[in-house]
């Protein structure tokens, strides 16, 4: 090849063709480029949606993300009340903070041309600064590919026809590749733990659970709940309704809402060990040495037990006086075994006696220990007796053979006396107490009729419970007010009269009310009814003179401050007497709360 | 003999020949290089350490910031390491996706190659259609990822999103208005004199020596040896794709042009087929929790091949939810270090950013 190759040299002028084309750019900012449907511009934050759970945040690698209070959000059950600020001088557009965003309120706009001389105003709050972003979203996170695991790990049971044959255990817990994998759903962003009453460190421990360091898990869930394994098998679990993945989790099951299992995880947090003295050896408590204060409790419920075990771990002399043959309180003689077994309560209570709580059997205060010499003989007093008196009915017949209020019917049943309830069996109520006392009919072979004056959805029962109970057999028939008792010719319980129910709309905007249709009467013949409309305190043992010092609302609430003092500023109180919640993690922590209460009145600081 | 009086001239680390942030110290004599000492070190971020401190998934995202020109191998090549060391199944359809954005990768790549290598033989036209058919390209990525040049698209179980409604034709017409550009390209390009007299016995990589120091990509399959991850160690789809890989003799500026002319058309040979072998289904195998991901401990090494070469990633595990240790082997790492300062001897100052973008140098995957 020559230099003077002609064609080399001339074909590249060819080039001059391309004038008369239409040029590829555009006149801007006359013409504007259409931006791609799923661009990743500026953000754009639903503030009505977002919950401020804070994952953005924490997955943004470059810190570009923080969570600040706003005006006109406030925190609230489920929502923390901050909201992500941007730094959109760090922000990279990886979108990251999209991808993992449990509830889908933040997402990435069309824009992507900010352009100000004031450097500070690249920080700013998506959704605030910017409302007009709405309309140009672009790049979202639907929940298919969203990184959030919205499916939790189902729990494995017993099959409904199994379950009735017996009172063994109904669910069956976690094994480790399930645990595992269900921790590693937890996003850690801890609105659980601000909901949750005795504020458990549940992040905390999720996150030991799934980095396999299960006795680490366990520690940490004994730092202020001394009975892990009752709140991992019965908890009312407050956490689980406002988990941050229930908010897109909905789709997949409507009763869990693909909350983390956190009652499930705690359970299997505690199967790691599975005695008493396996416990103190994971845990191996500090006790304090003893400072000479005495503290007397009544009631070896949750919230007496929890107070006397972090009392003895602070070095006081704890005694607690139980009228009956087992400490549990409730949870022992209210919730059915197949719920909660008796080895798991004896586990616990044998640890705590194994750390120096003395418990103080058979003993009613008002019986054989005074009140008053209670108060002269210990520093500080915990009042933990619960609600054991069940409302009555007011209803005729009440009182005849084959009528009977539920507290009293578990009570029988998980002492492991008998109780015959005959072939039919008819429960009033729409409670946790209620799907007990009808699962236990079932069990004892019974058919079972719950009875509830609402509909199915109005139960206050736990949505597992009612379906647990159908599936045994039970059947609910909803919108029934019953109105008698009807006695048979023995004198014992023969059927139960019961009128049909419309719901009304409340006009003060409250829920439906029932309303008795008139002349719907129909009959259910049966051989046993219970009760399960509610349950009182009984403070038939506390003298006058103390009544007036402490101070009791209706005849049923003990009025206490932050540290669960009563008016007497000697006598605390906690549990089911001070809770409208009336659940055994509420009663644990004001077991909690009242440990710092005494310790500051006994020692002079929390 | 009386020595010549040597110069010493320093090109860059800024400097408009240069193709990134390093320095070329050049001892010469008259207008010839006697001596070429590479200096890096200027672009150095520490992104290899800042991965220490990410989790896994957090990782992918800075990983496209090794290499402006082609960011999408090092997010692959990433994937497929974490993915190895998981045993982690990729669904078939990401795999097709994946390679069709590796293609497009490269060929976006390839425009700014004709820009670098043309401009800096004085033919700036050439690099103003290319970079300007290069936004084509960019919109389908913009289209299919949501960014123009960062994707953060190839993630660890497959990509992010599945194809958009359309795009598969949109592709196709671009690919088709991409290959006649080519030809337009070359009558400018390869057709002209000057370009062919300057590019041909300039910058000479000897075959007997390549494998030695190293040379890989086209600088290599410009000595004549054929060597391409793709065929050799073949992933994502290419093992089910036809295409082949273009070899020439000579080792020159030359040879490597011709090689990466022919390269960026099998690029788009590649695409079509894709797009149409491509099966329905999955497109992400999804990981956990990105917060509590881990990754079982072990090591892993994956290479792909980008437009500059073998990009290789050694990632190490120790199973807890961040990378122990992330190596990367840019594909310029040899090619831009040692290579250069064997080839630079005896050619003529004018030439050096010549040779050093026909050898594909870029300072950011060197220094990471």
């Amino acid at each position: 090849m020559s230099f003077f190759d002609l064609k080399g040299m001339l074909q590249p002028l060819g080039a001059v063709k391309q004038l008369g084309k239409k040029p590829h750019t555009i006149n801007y900012p006359f013409e504007t480029k259409k931006t791609a449907d799923r661009y990743r511009g500026l953000h754009y934050n639903d503030l009505q949606v977002c919950i401020g759970c804070g994952n953005c945040s924490t997955i943004c690698q470059n810190d570009a993300i923080d969570m600040i209070n706003i005006e006109g959000v406030e925190h609230s059950r489920g929502d923390s009340g901050l909201r992500p600020r941007v730094d959109n001088g760090r922000c990279c557009w990886c979108a990251l903070c999209v991808e993992v965003c449990p509830t889908g309120s933040l997402n990435l706009t069309k824009d992507y041309i900010y352009v100000t001389p004031d450097a500070n105003a690249f920080l700013w709050t998506p959704g605030v600064d910017n409302p007009e972003g709405k309309n140009d979203i672009s790049f979202t996170s639907e929940t298919e590919f969203s990184l959030s695991m919205y499916n939790r790990v189902p729990m494995r049971e017993l099959e409904g026809s199994e379950r009735v044959k017996s009172f063994a255990e109904v669910v069956l817990g976690y094994n480790e590749e399930e645990a595992r994998a269900e921790a590693q759903r937890c996003i850690s962003c801890g609105l659980c733990t601000n909901v949750c009453p005795d504020t458990m460190h549940i992040p905390e421990y999720i996150n030991a659970i799934a980095s396999g360091n299960d006795e680490d898990a366990l520690r940490i869930i004994y730092d202020n709940n001394p009975f892990p394994e009752m709140c991992g098998k019965v908890c009312t679990r407050q956490c689980e309704t406002v988990c941050a993945l229930t908010h897109r989790g909905v789709e997949n099951d409507p009763n869990d809402k693909g909350a983390v299992s956190i009652r499930w995880l705690k359970r299997y947090a505690t199967e790691t060990a599975p005695t008493a003295a396996k416990i103190k050896e994971i845990l191996n408590p500090v006790i304090a040495e003893p400072n000479g204060k005495k503290v007397g409790i009544i009631g070896a419920g949750p919230s007496g037990l929890t107070a006397g075990y972090y009392l003895a771990l602070r070095g006081f002399d704890v005694t607690i006086f139980e009228a009956k043959a087992k400490a549990g309180g409730m949870t022992v003689y209210g919730i059915p075994k197949y719920r909660f077994p008796m080895e798991s309560v004896d586990k616990q209570v044998e640890y705590m006696e194994s750390i120096g709580v003395k418990i103080n059997y058979n003993t009613t205060v008002g019986k054989d220990i005074t009140f008053e010499e209670m108060h002269t003989a210990f520093d500080a007093i915990f009042v933990g007796i619960g609600f054991q008196k069940a409302w009555t009915l007011g209803m005729e017949n009440e009182e005849i053979q084959g009528s009977i209020p539920a507290v009293d019917f578990l009570d029988i049943i998980n002492r492991g006396d008998k109780y015959d309830v005959g072939k039919k069996v008819a429960v009033f109520g729409g409670g946790n107490v209620a799907i007990d006392g009808a699962r236990v009919s079932a069990r004892l072979g019974a058919e079972v009729v719950i009875l509830y004056r609402r509909r199915v959805e109005d139960m206050p029962a736990d949505w597992e419970e009612i379906i647990g109970a159908q599936e045994e057999g039970v059947r609910i028939d909803p919108q029934t007010i019953p109105t008698k008792i009807i006695k048979g010719a023995d004198g014992k319980v023969a059927g139960v009269e019961f009128l049909r129910a419309e719901m009304v709309a409340d006009d003060k905007g409250g829920r439906p009310r029932p309303v008795a249709i008139e002349g719907s009467e129909e009959i259910f013949e049966c051989d046993t009814v219970i009760g399960a409309i509610g349950q009182e305190a009984d403070y038939s043992w506390l003298p006058e003179s103390f009544k007036d010092k402490i101070e009791i609302k209706r005849g049923m609430m003990i009025v206490v401050n932050e540290f669960n003092q009563t008016g007497d500023p000697k006598v605390f109180a906690g549990g089911d007497a001070v809770n409208k919640t009336a659940d055994a993690i509420s009663a644990i922590a004001d077991g909690y709360a009242a440990v710092k209460g005494i310790s500051k009145l006994l020692l002079g600081h929390e | 003999m009386v020595r010549e009086k040597e110069t010493t001239l320093y090109l860059g680390p800024q400097h408009p020949g240069i193709t990134g942030n390093m320095m070329i110290k050049l001892k010469v004599t008259g207008d010839t290089v006697v001596r070429a000492e590479t200096h890096v070190g200027y672009l150095h971020r520490a992104f290899e350490k800042l991965i220490e401190r990410r989790n896994w998934l957090q990782t992918f995202t800075i990983l496209c910031r090794f290499c402006v020109p082609e960011p999408d191998p090092m997010e692959l090549t990433y994937a497929r390491a974490v993915e190895e060391l998981e045993n982690r199944e990729v669904p078939e359809r990401a795999e097709y996706i994946r390679t069709i954005v590796m293609e497009l990768a490269r060929l976006q790549s390839f425009m700014l190659w004709y820009a670098g290598q043309s401009g800096s033989a004085g033919l700036y036209l050439t690099g103003q259609w290319s970079v300007g058919d290069r936004n084509y390209i960019l919109d389908l990525f913009e289209e299919l990822t949501g960014g123009r040049i960062y994707h953060m698209y190839i993630w660890p179980g497959g990509v992010r999103r599945d194809l958009p409604k359309g795009w598969k034709d949109k592709a196709l017409k671009t690919m088709d208005y991409i290959e006649k550009r080519l030809d337009e390209y070359n009558k400018i390009m390869f057709d002209n004199t000057i370009f062919q007299k300057r590019a041909q016995g300039v910058g000479i990589v000897p075959k007997d020596k390549a494998i030695e120091w190293g040379v890989v990509g086209a600088p290599l399959r410009g000595t004549g040896i054929k060597h391409d991850v793709r065929i050799d160690e073949p992933y994502c789809a290419y093992d089910k794709l036809d295409f082949i890989v273009p070899t020439q003799e000579g080792g020159d500026v030359w040879a490597r042009a011709l090689v990466r002319q022919e390269e960026a058309r099998q690029s788009i040979n590649i695409i079509r087929q894709a797009l149409e072998k491509m099966p329905e289904g999955e497109f992400y195998n999804k990981v956990p929790n990105p917060m509590k991901w881990t990754v079982p401990a072990g090591e892993a090494w994956t290479k792909t091949e980008s437009v500059r070469g073998e990009v290789g990633f050694y990632v190490v595990s120790d199973g807890s939810n961040k990378p122990r240790r992330v190596h990367v082997k840019g594909a310029a790492y040899t090619n831009g270090i040692t290579v250069l300062e064997k080839i630079l001897p005896g050619q003529n100052i004018a030439d050096v950013s010549f040779i050093l973008n026909s050898m594909g140098v870029c300072p950011p995957e060197m220094e990471r």
